[in-house]
């Protein structure tokens, strides 16, 4: 049987203490109360090293198996790990310093300023970085004064970047009314595409035909890219590709909220197998807006904010190579407008049907990539354990129908689950977070068969009540 | 119990829904003035 594969997958996380204050909820509440970011957050903020030796982060980005973080002692943040290294399996844990950099290089419009002596301090680190380019160094231009950048913040023209208290850029607005094209909206906008651009150019250096093989991009990041006309109508796919290299490439968006990195597999993989497109890439870039989504309760609690990442994925789905995990586009779960609200049901569209079209048991996955929210997050202001909720459902799915003893729940969630590692970013924790993970089990024959799964608020964009929810199933190359 | 009186139905996305809330206590009669369902990760 021939099936779309999935040829290789990049991770990336940014620390991004500074841009905390841009995050939604300190952002606007802040703002509200008349209160000054900086110093609100600056107590609760962490340092790089704090950030790398995270054992979550280390998960993310492929020096650690997620399935070991629950061995590891609670809270994550109080058990730094040794050894953790910025070079991961799948990615990068990069600074904001260097970030900013990338900020600039992602900018094509000359919304983004960086300070003169800044860009000097950060020159070499960038050009001696993996994924800078020879074409990025003209894109950084020269850099502005301090004065100059002052004058624009003081104008409300523009957002300062700062690296503690030291103003070294600011992002600019595009147009004086129009809030699509805001300083804040544009840095959310330009953080995405940054960061999806770093993804992107991890993983094609590591694929065999290059950026030019790649025929189309889609972009699943959870961004609104547009203006007043066509807010949230944009295409980050094709101005990631563009900077990436893949000119050969055409491309498009596929929102779902949380979900669409599974809408986005399933279709690249429908477009592969039928012949319109060979290799596909799908990216999702990092979500500004959840920065500091806790903030107040973390600052309250005296324990660092935790939401100080962004996270980016990207990877390739191709016709079947002989070899790659393959995506078995005919047992593809979804979550269809009949299916109700009740997670039962949800879970029994998502995982039960999917693998009764193949004839196959709950039990007969080796491991469910659910929800993968961290815990160290949620689990502390009594926001549940996302991960190991939807395991218990699953796991009593399978006790329901007789697969496994009813004793044998606990169990079974140790088996075909894990703890959720993944930043509060939105889209990148649902399941497609350990991907790289899963692609090295079936590669290796250490597992048969992954499912992936996702959900997707749909009704925080107040158009429905609905939730949605997509689930893929990939198995090792027969 | 809630025979005749209003309900607002606020709903857990990972646990249970707004709607599902609602059409629960509408069954034993109330009725539901709002319903929403929140996302908290």
């Amino acid at each position: 049987m021939t099936a779309p594969v999935v040829k290789g997958f990049a991770a990336l996380l940014v620390h991004a203490p500074n841009l905390v204050r841009y995050g939604a909820e300190p952002f606007y509440r802040l703002r509200a109360r008349g209160e000054d970011a900086g110093a609100t957050l600056r107590p609760g903020l962490r340092s790089y090293e704090d950030a790398l030796r995270y054992p979550p982060n280390q998960a993310f980005i492929g020096n650690l198996r997620p399935e070991a973080l629950g061995d590891l002692p609670v809270p994550w943040y109080a058990h730094p790990l040794e050894g953790a290294s910025p070079q991961g399996r799948h990615g990068d844990l990069m600074s904001e310093e260097i970030f900013y950099g990338f900020l600039k290089v992602a900018d094509d419009f000359s919304q983004v300023s960086l300070e003169a002596d800044f860009l000097e301090e950060i020159q070499e680190s960038l050009r001696q970085h993996p994924l800078f380019q020879e074409t990025d160094a003209k894109r950084l231009g020269r850099g502005a004064t301090a004065p100059d950048l002052a004058q624009k913040v003081s104008s409300e023209e523009a957002l300062p970047l700062f690296l503690g208290e030291r103003m070294v850029g600011i992002v600019q607005r595009a147009h004086p009314l129009d809030p699509s094209l805001s300083a804040h909206a544009l840095l959310e906008n330009l953080a995405c595409k940054a960061s999806a651009l770093l993804a992107l150019r991890q993983l094609l250096g590591q694929h065999p035909g290059g950026p030019e093989s790649i025929d189309y991009l889609l972009s699943c990041s959870e961004e609104a890219v547009g203006d007043r006309f066509n807010r949230g109508g944009g295409n980050l796919a094709k101005a990631v590709g563009e900077l990436a290299g893949c000119l050969n490439a055409t491309g498009a968006d596929v929102k779902s909220f949380c979900s669409a990195p599974l809408h986005a597999m399933v279709m690249a993989g429908g477009l592969a197998q039928s012949g319109v497109y060979g290799d596909i890439a799908i990216v999702g870039g990092g979500s500004l807006p959840k920065l500091g989504m806790n903030y107040d309760r973390h600052l309250e609690a005296g324990i660092p904010v935790l939401e100080d990442m962004l996270g980016a994925v990207a990877f390739i789905v191709g016709p079947d190579d002989g070899h790659n995990p393959q995506i078995r586009l005919d047992a593809v779960g979804r979550h269809d407008i009949r299916a109700g609200f009740s997670q039962q049901a949800i879970m029994e569209a998502l995982v039960v049907r999917p693998l009764e079209r193949l004839g196959l048991s709950i039990s007969s996955v080796d491991r469910y990539a659910s929800e993968l929210q961290n815990p160290d997050i949620t689990r502390r202001f009594e926001r549940g354990d996302t991960a190991k909720t939807n395991y218990k459902m699953i796991a009593a799915l399978a006790a329901k129908r007789g697969e496994i003893p009813a004793d044998g729940l606990d169990t079974f969630v140790a088996t075909c689950g894990m703890p959720g590692f993944a930043p509060s970013q939105g889209h990148i924790p649902v399941g497609i977070a350990y991907l790289g993970h899963g692609m090295d089990l079936l590669s290796s024959g250490q597992a048969r068969r992954i499912m992936f799964l996702a959900k997707g608020s749909l009704f925080l964009g107040r158009m429905t009540h609905l939730a949605d929810g997509m689930s893929v199933l990939v198995e090792q190359h027969p | 119990m809630f025979q005749g009186k209003k309900v607002i139905a606020l709903g857990d996305r990972d646990g249970i829904q707004g709607p599902a809330i609602a059409r629960l206590v509408e069954t034993a009669g109330a009725e539901v003035v709002f319903s929403s369902t929140e996302c908290i990760v």
